[in-house]
């Protein structure tokens, strides 16, 4: 092994990728560009399509009532839905949005309320639908008021106290610190991102160093060198490591700068603070929004690196096999599934790390990365976690030495 | 010096079983001789000259490039060999100028060398131009001229040349024959592998001609033509390799 040529060859794929607009846009570009698309573009429409159909009075139809005028003279007062009239095909009405919900008031409602009997009404909606959900909740809202009032009348009228039927109420406080909200907000997230964007960041960078060169003809070019393949296929290696690292190092800096952005305009309110509000982790201390622990940070820094030379290593030791570009595109895309699925399993609630899941990769590092973001570190699983992760990697780069001295594999056309 | 002994290379194949893409093949050539290696297309050639060049490892026999054994110095061998074939391209984002020193540095040499010997070839080729423009804004003849410059910038002691002229047009193809020639001018070992009759008619000093992975005759040009009593190069082809096929 000579450092001086596998440096050499880094330094060339290195100029090489970077004239290549293809490798800017998947090690640079995109992740620069990933989190505030999320945060601003998503989270702005998403608040915008909310929004909309939250200002929108939902229209709803009344099943019965006849013999309820009171009530349903409530209903029709109500500012905040739109009684249209009854129509016999009412639930085809919900089905296709021309009425967002209908509710059905019992026979005799009003006067079983003055004598007291129980009855019950039904409101109908469609189960998913925004707008019919918010059109039930108006519904069930003036319900509820209408019970709360009735239940405080009966009580008044027997001169019985209002707390015989509300004897005590309750609250929530926040006992944890805002980097461990944070952390239990944000330690999925963070992590899946990384996982995605380490890999995406190794992906082309990998097909062109490999592929990419058999099928131009400069690999046979650059094996006419006296280099040792040993160390081209490291300074190859190394690019493709610093490909998986640029995608992570400018998703998390542009991470940051959005969520500073975002916590700003939190800060200072606008229609902006909504759509920002997902990403403003780190924003002053001490203010009820949530922080990441910096050291946090750091540690699952730590900690993907070694994942970061897994993924590089795969990723070169599969394009090399390929006899073209578009064969290890074909190989590596439905890789991505199989690495983004250990990295979904870690963001669901409820799984816990132990000594066995730190074995299994990416889910491991899912899964120690939600808790170093949360502030909580158990060493011993650290340690594993690390220790299998440089096991994993090191087996993967002896794989793409080996793969790259097979002449079936080199010269495969 | 080039210097074959028994070399032979199998390769298995799923469908095909075992092939002997070379097949105890011997030959040798001198410094300040040009060996044309003429057969056919899958005729052997290019595995022959990538075992010589180290691109791949034989699976019997032996080979000595430069003094040094293929099999056991193959790094050695590389530093001593100028490889160029119609299959080695450039790098496309790279200009001429990088291209150039990246095989000068990957070959050992120091910068200021490099930069001598960098000045010195775009003299010789006529290559300053387009020196510092990319590779893939070239012409065909800045290609071959840029790869030449390319296998000569750690001035190896022996040229291999795998069908360079493939797929050229005239005048490019006439630049690489002259190239050829000046090798052997400078003393250098020269193997030079085509199917084109009349490039060996005008080139080589010595003539191998092979087929199905072995080497069936040898000699010179007018040795051969005495041997079998035909004049044209391509009658003499056709006889040795019909001869083989009529078995």
């Amino acid at each position: 092994m000579n450092w001086t040529n596998i440096l050499t060859v880094y330094l060339k794929e290195l100029k090489d990728s970077l004239r290549d607009r293809r490798t800017l846009l998947s090690t640079i570009i995109i992740p620069t560009l990933v989190m505030p698309l999320l945060t601003f573009g998503v989270g702005t429409v998403a608040s915008g399509v909310i929004g909309k159909a939250r200002s929108e009075t939902p229209t709803v139809m009344i099943l019965g009532g006849e013999d309820s005028p009171g009530i349903v003279a409530r209903l029709k007062e109500s500012k905040k839905i739109k009684v249209v009239l009854t129509s016999l095909d009412w639930k085809e009405d919900i089905t296709e949005k021309k009425v967002r919900a209908a509710v059905q008031l019992p026979e005799k409602f009003e006067a079983g309320l003055t004598a007291g009997a129980a009855s019950t009404v039904v409101i109908y909606h469609y189960e998913g639908e925004m707008k019919s959900s918010f059109g039930a909740g108006e519904l069930e809202k003036l319900f509820r008021e209408l019970r709360e009032q009735t239940t405080t009348d009966r009580l008044a009228e027997r001169s019985l106290p209002a707390t015989l039927a509300k004897p005590f109420d309750f609250k929530r406080e926040n006992v944890a610190p805002p980097e461990k909200v944070g952390g239990n907000l944000f330690g999925g997230l963070v992590p899946y991102l990384i996982i995605i964007l380490c890999f995406t960041g190794a992906m082309y960078p990998a097909i062109d160093l490999t592929a990419g060169e058999k099928e131009r003809g400069t690999m046979e070019t650059l094996l006419c060198s006296p280099v040792a393949r040993v160390d081209i296929v490291l300074g190859k290696f190394l690019m493709v490591l610093t490909g998986s690292l640029s995608a992570m190092g400018f998703m998390l800096l542009s991470m940051g700068v959005t969520a500073l952005v975002a916590g700003s305009l939190l800060m200072g309110g606008g229609s902006m603070a909504k759509a920002g509000a997902a990403a403003a982790a780190s924003v002053s201390a001490g203010s009820v929004i949530p922080l990441i622990d910096p050291f946090g940070l750091v540690g699952v820094l730590a900690m993907v690196f070694p994942v970061a030379v897994l993924f590089a290593a795969l990723a070169l030791t599969i394009s090399l096999f390929a006899k073209s570009s578009k064969e290890a595109q074909s190989y590596l895309a439905p890789l991505m599934i199989v690495i983004i699925m250990p990295a979904v399993i870690g963001m669901l609630p409820g799984i816990d790390l132990n000594a066995r899941l730190a074995l299994v990769p990416l889910l491991n590092l899912s899964l120690v990365c939600k808790e170093m973001l949360s502030g909580v570190w158990h060493w011993n699983y650290i340690a594993i976690i690390f220790g299998s992760s440089c096991v994993y990697a090191a087996v993967a780069l002896w794989l793409a030495v080996k793969m790259f001295n097979r002449e079936d594999v080199i010269f495969r056309a | 010096m080039i210097e074959a002994l028994h070399l032979t290379k199998t390769f298995r194949d799923k469908k095909r079983g075992e092939i002997r893409a070379a097949d105890d093949i011997s030959f040798r050539v001198s410094p300040g001789q040009i060996y044309g290696l003429l057969g056919a297309n899958g005729a052997g050639k290019t595995t022959t000259l990538r075992l010589l060049a180290t691109l791949l490892k034989p699976t019997g026999g032996s080979a000595t490039v430069a003094g040094c054994d293929v099999a056991r110095e193959p790094e050695k061998v590389r530093a001593q060999v100028g490889f160029l074939a119609a299959s080695t391209a450039l790098y496309g984002r790279l200009t001429a100028r990088e291209m150039i020193a990246y095989f000068g540095k990957l070959n050992g040499l120091a910068d200021a060398e490099i930069r001598a010997r960098t000045k010195r070839l775009a003299d010789e080729l006529g290559m300053h131009d387009f020196l510092d423009r990319r590779c893939d804004t070239f012409s065909t003849g800045m290609k071959q001229k840029t790869s030449i410059a390319r296998t000569l910038i750690h001035d190896p002691a022996v040229m291999i040349f795998d069908e360079p002229t493939l797929g050229l047009d005239v005048m490019t193809a006439r630049a690489i024959v002259k190239f050829v020639r000046e090798c052997r001018n400078r003393g250098k070992t020269v193997i030079y592998s085509t199917h084109v009759m009349s490039e060996v008619e005008k080139l080589c000093d010595t003539i191998g001609i092979i087929h199905g992975g072995k080497l069936m005759a040898e000699g010179t040009l007018a040795g051969l033509r005495a041997t079998y009593g035909e004049q044209d190069m391509e009658e003499i082809f056709v006889k040795i390799v019909g001869a083989e096929d009529a078995k």
